[in-house]
């Protein structure tokens, strides 16, 4: 199925290891200012592993786990057909791996606060009251070129025990399953604009300040729905490959 | 100035957060309605061929504590040695088994569950088995980038001590740390974040 689809692309899938990940890109697991990652960082050397095959494949979902509402989050949890309080808007956007290509089937998961700041959760003690119409939790596929969308509400800023008064700015959390399992990642989607980034414990984790600014949205008033809803679109860029034309590889693996 | 490679840069990760039971486990949190089930809930049916086997656990912080708010995955071959995978080239996997669980761990106490079967033997790079073993990539809040272990099998003393990715760990006494324990008919493998019994981590 998988080959017969890529032939009639013309375009052959690869499957070596992936690119090596670039940690000065990426947090650091001890964060002093985050406080929470002083006691979960680990704080010996991780043992370095070019990808065996363990690291190469991994879970790929079907369009079919999907449900119709699975990407509305105004619709997967209303209660008599009434829609959550909030700013309606579309985020969208392509799945890219490292050099530039589409991925697709790409399972994305994610989940906010309501517009008051609000997550649905039992240990989320929060003076923002529930949205009885708003879950908060949404999932779609990437299409064969990678585009994915949703339709939420913008979720609100919210106080978070850290420093005395530190807010969290209005993010979107996405957790994203490449192809193989090294590219597993979740991270958070930030809107433009919000003068809490700069100030943000969590996003000051990410030392590189191009690499802060590859997790802020912009607004997409070429895809915003007029007089319905502002969008933002939001790329992720997963792992590539590594092309494998000269490396030496024993025959059935 | 040479030409520029263009190639683009990973997304950055961010911590998983307090809530990401939300949007991974949305029934276990108390979101219901919205998914059937919770995904990578099961990985096994009544014809899936192999061992049966439970690995139960704990992801504990450096002060001794078991995190409450953890997200762990595993990604492991069928009873064959073979990925549930597209990327899978050298045959086809038990299509009764997914190769892929997700748990939430138990809300009072933390602890992981997962009903599985015990992998095969897959191939290491050059050739060479690799001992059988499970892959775990662990989040939570305080983590600013997911963890990626493995679990390798107690009764397998010979394939350990032959594995080429065991082989690598320079402090051999770090190496317990990637065997689970025998627990009556059930696996037990902690996850140290920190300490003398830190588990060892990969950079893959």
């Amino acid at each position: 199925m998988q080959k017969a689809e890529t032939a009639m692309k013309n375009e052959k899938q690869q499957s070596g290891p992936f690119i090596q990940r670039d940690r000065n890109w990426h947090p650091p697991a001890y964060t002093p200012t985050y406080k929470t990652s002083i006691l979960r960082s680990p704080q010996k050397a991780l043992l370095s592993l070019d990808n065996t095959l363990s690291e190469m494949t991994g879970p790929v979902f079907g369009h079919s786990l999907i449900g119709e509402l699975d990407n509305d989050l105004l619709q997967n949890f209303s209660q008599n057909g009434d829609l959550p309080i909030g700013e309606r808007i579309v985020v969208h956007g392509r799945v890219l791996d490292e050099k530039g290509h589409p991925v697709p089937n790409v399972l994305l998961e994610l989940w906010q606060a309501n517009a008051g700041g609000r997550y649905r959760h039992q240990k989320e003690s929060y003076i923002a009251p529930l949205d009885p119409n708003f879950g908060g939790c949404g999932r779609t596929i990437t299409d064969d070129d990678g585009n994915y969308t949703f339709r939420t509400i913008r979720p609100g800023p919210y106080p978070w025990p850290n420093g005395v008064n530190d807010w969290r700015p209005a993010h979107i959390h996405f957790s994203v399953f490449g192809q193989g399992f090294a590219q597993r990642l979740i991270t958070q989607m930030y809107f433009e604009g919000d003068p809490l980034i700069a100030r943000c414990p969590i996003l000051n984790t990410i030392p590189d300040q191009a690499a802060i600014e590859q997790l802020v949205a912009p607004l997409d008033m070429a895809n915003s729905l007029p007089m319905d809803s502002l969008a933002y679109k939001f790329d992720i860029v997963l792992r590539g490959r590594r092309s494998t034309y000269f490396e030496n590889r024993r025959e059935g693996n | 100035m040479p030409q520029s490679l263009n190639y683009l840069k990973e997304t950055p990760s961010q911590t998983a957060g307090p809530y990401v039971h939300i949007g991974c486990t949305p029934n276990f949190a108390g979101i219901k309605g919205v998914y059937e089930q919770d995904l990578g809930a099961s990985m096994v049916n009544d014809k899936t061929k192999g061992e049966r086997i439970t690995i139960r656990g704990s992801v504990i912080d450096g002060n001794g504590m078991a995190l409450k708010d953890a997200l762990v995955e595993i990604w492991q071959a069928d009873s064959d040695g073979l990925y549930n995978s597209p990327f899978e080239t050298r045959g086809t996997a038990d299509p009764n088994f997914s190769g892929w669980g997700r748990s939430a761990g138990e809300m009072d106490t933390g602890e992981f569950c997962f009903h599985t079967i015990k992998p095969g033997v897959v191939p290491f790079t050059d050739g060479r088995p690799m001992a059988p073993h499970i892959t775990f990539w662990i989040v939570a809040r305080g983590i600013n980038l997911g963890l990626h272990t493995r679990m390798y099998f107690p009764e397998e003393n010979t394939a350990n001590q032959a594995d080429p990715v065991l082989g690598r760990v320079e402090h051999k006494s770090r190496v317990p740390t990637l065997i689970a324990q025998k627990d009556g008919n059930d696996y037990r493998f902690d996850i140290h974040l920190q300490g003398e019994l830190e588990t060892v981590f990969f950079d893959i």
